[in-house]
């Protein structure tokens, strides 16, 4: 069988001994080429423990994240982070942070290389005119376009990016979110993020991990986002037929069945190893609330059996 | 006259003038010579003092305009040699910059690549601290009879003192601002695959370079300090051996000449470490 292009495999995470309750225990799942899948869940039950282990930031305790058929082993250019708090270096300019990326990449080219590859990155978040400036000197908004030109700019397999327009006001979110919907779909690019927010969930991604409540999260389920990318637009995504039926499946979880989803699964059925792909976008909206059609998917591959 | 009221520089400006003449004032009226006979003296200590001292008209303590004279006498001459104990004010204070640069230098050397290690690494920062901790209180002039015997020369002991009382706020303020270098700072250089190196100096110095500078700051202001203290200790040069060598011709007009030098040096440094921190400093 095929692996996908991120392979998370029997990921756990506990902090101090062993005796301690694990954060997160047994996830599996993984990310196609070109697909933009989302992780949802509430805070604490370890979504960006789990994106730091993708970014090599932090490792599991046990479990592997294998990517391009390697396991990983510490942070890579050929992963990108776009942070929740963008974590621009506030002494470099709006240039210079990118160039600073940059030149990480391709240490070989020159100056001016350098400056005119930032430069096409930072017009392609729409900041012209703001590279001189200094981060202190631009909004949160444009801030987080610096984050997002500065993890672009160097060309990754794939974006991972934790919670990135949480700190934006709503106006500013959503501009940033139709950028990123259409730079992804320009570039065709392999994405992860975490959010807890439902709508951004279900304009950007095609699907959505669905994680229980902590400690010892597991991944529930997961959404397939039946709503095509060309009819998402962030003005009339409620008037989208499947809209609500989707959204109605995302909030009765993260409400109700992330709390008490170790008793839905008491009667057994439930496989980390094979989880359930749902969509309750063909379903009609009462029913696919709690009880949406499903295949089982096999994520494992025979690796670890 | 609104405009006054409404700028506190111009008010604290006037206060600081009127302060001043205050205590000029004050100073002239207390050092005015004044007429009677005073109590006889022993005609040899007379004869030390000067003959108006010694009718006891005039107290040795010399007048404002004496101080006036007297600056402004070293002022129009600063750098002239008369023998090896008679050399211009500007010549003292020369040499006193020179073995606190050199002293400073050295220490930075040494403290802000020390500093950066001890930061970095929390086994290294335990296993110095007892030795910063138990040797960071000790004055510098302490350290002076262990230098004059190991280097067994004069000079290079006091840029030795300078060195060892610069050398601990630089090494202190360094570990701190490296260990407490934001953490998504240095996760952006991992994310990149930068290099310990490039870290080293693209990230952590320019975001520890603020601290650096505090501790740079601190440092020769005690540096400045203690100058004065260890070259009255060693003799030959420099502002310290200045003012103790006026203090046994008596000529208190030098020695608050001296004074007053040695503060607008000192401030004058103290401003030029304030502007390169100004040049480093970030805004978040």
């Amino acid at each position: 069988m095929e692996r996908p292009l991120i392979s998370v495999e029997g990921l756990a995470r506990r902090f101090g001994d062993s005796a301690q309750p694990a954060v997160f225990e047994d996830i599996w799942f993984g990310v196609e080429r070109g697909e933009f899948l989302c992780l949802i869940g509430h805070s604490g039950c370890g979504k960006t423990t789990i994106l730091n282990v993708l970014a090599g930031l932090d490792r599991p305790s046990a479990g592997a994240v294998i990517v391009d058929n390697l396991e990983i082993d510490g942070p890579s250019l050929d992963r990108a982070v776009i942070f929740q708090g963008h974590a621009l270096l506030p002494w470099l300019s709006v240039m210079g942070n990118i160039a600073f990326a940059v030149s990480s990449r391709w240490p070989k080219w020159d100056r001016t290389r350098v400056q005119d590859h930032a430069r096409r990155f930072i017009e392609l978040v729409g900041l012209k005119g703001a590279e001189g400036k200094k981060p202190s000197q631009l909004s949160g908004g444009m801030k987080q376009r610096v984050g997002i030109a500065r993890a672009l700019s160097i060309q990754p397999k794939m974006l991972l990016m934790d919670e990135p327009f949480s700190a934006l006001d709503a106006l500013t979110r959503g501009m940033l979110q139709d950028e990123v919907l259409r730079i992804c779909a320009d570039t065709n690019q392999t994405v992860f993020m975490i959010t807890h927010d439902v709508d951004e969930a279900i304009l950007l991604a095609d699907k959505i991990v669905l994680m229980t409540n902590g400690p010892g999260a597991k991944i529930a389920e997961i959404v397939v986002n039946t709503m095509p990318r060309n009819e998402r637009h962030r003005n009339d995504l409620h008037k989208h037929p499947q809209y609500y039926a989707i959204r109605n499946h995302l909030v009765e979880f993260l409400v109700n069945r992330s709390r008490a989803f170790d008793q839905e699964i008491a009667g057994g059925g439930y496989d980390p190893r094979r989880l359930k792909l749902v969509k309750p976008g063909l379903m009609s909206v009462k029913l696919a609330a709690v009880n949406p059609p499903a295949e089982v998917v096999t994520l494992t591959t025979g690796r670890r059996q | 006259m609104a405009a006054f009221r409404n700028s506190l520089g111009l008010r604290a400006g006037l206060l600081s003038l009127l302060i001043f003449v205050g205590i000029v004032a004050f100073w002239q009226i207390a050092t005015t010579p004044t007429a009677g006979t005073g109590p006889a003296l022993d005609p040899e200590y007379a004869k030390l003092l000067g003959a108006a001292a010694a009718s006891g008209t005039k107290s040795a303590m010399p007048t404002p305009a004496d101080i006036g004279t007297t600056i402004w006498k070293h002022l129009v001459d600063p750098f002239y040699i008369r023998g090896s104990n008679d050399k211009g004010i500007g010549i003292q204070l020369a040499y006193s910059l020179g073995r606190v640069l050199l002293g400073f230098a050295l220490a930075a050397l040494v403290a802000v690549p020390l500093g950066f290690l001890i930061g970095m690494s929390p086994l290294i920062y335990r296993a110095l601290d007892p030795f910063i901790q138990i040797l960071k209180p000790v004055s510098p002039l302490a350290w002076m009879p262990l230098a004059l015997y190991t280097i067994k020369d004069s000079a290079i002991s006091s840029i030795f003192v300078i060195f060892i009382c610069s050398v601990w706020p630089m090494l202190i303020n360094t570990a701190f601002g490296v260990a407490s270098v934001r953490r998504e700072w240095l996760n952006v250089a991992r994310t990149l695959e930068v290099g310990p190196f490039r870290t080293a100096f693209r990230v952590i110095l320019p975001a520890a370079a603020p601290t650096i500078m505090t501790g740079m700051r601190i440092s020769i202001g005690i540096a400045w300090l203690v100058i004065v203290a260890a070259e009255m200790l060693v003799g030959g040069t420099g502002i310290g051996y200045f003012v103790w060598n006026e203090w046994n011709n008596l000529s208190i007009a030098n020695i608050v000449t001296a004074i007053l030098l040695i503060g607008l040096v000192g401030l004058a440094l103290d401003q030029g470490l304030a502007w390169l921190a100004r040049l480093v400093t970030y805004p978040e």
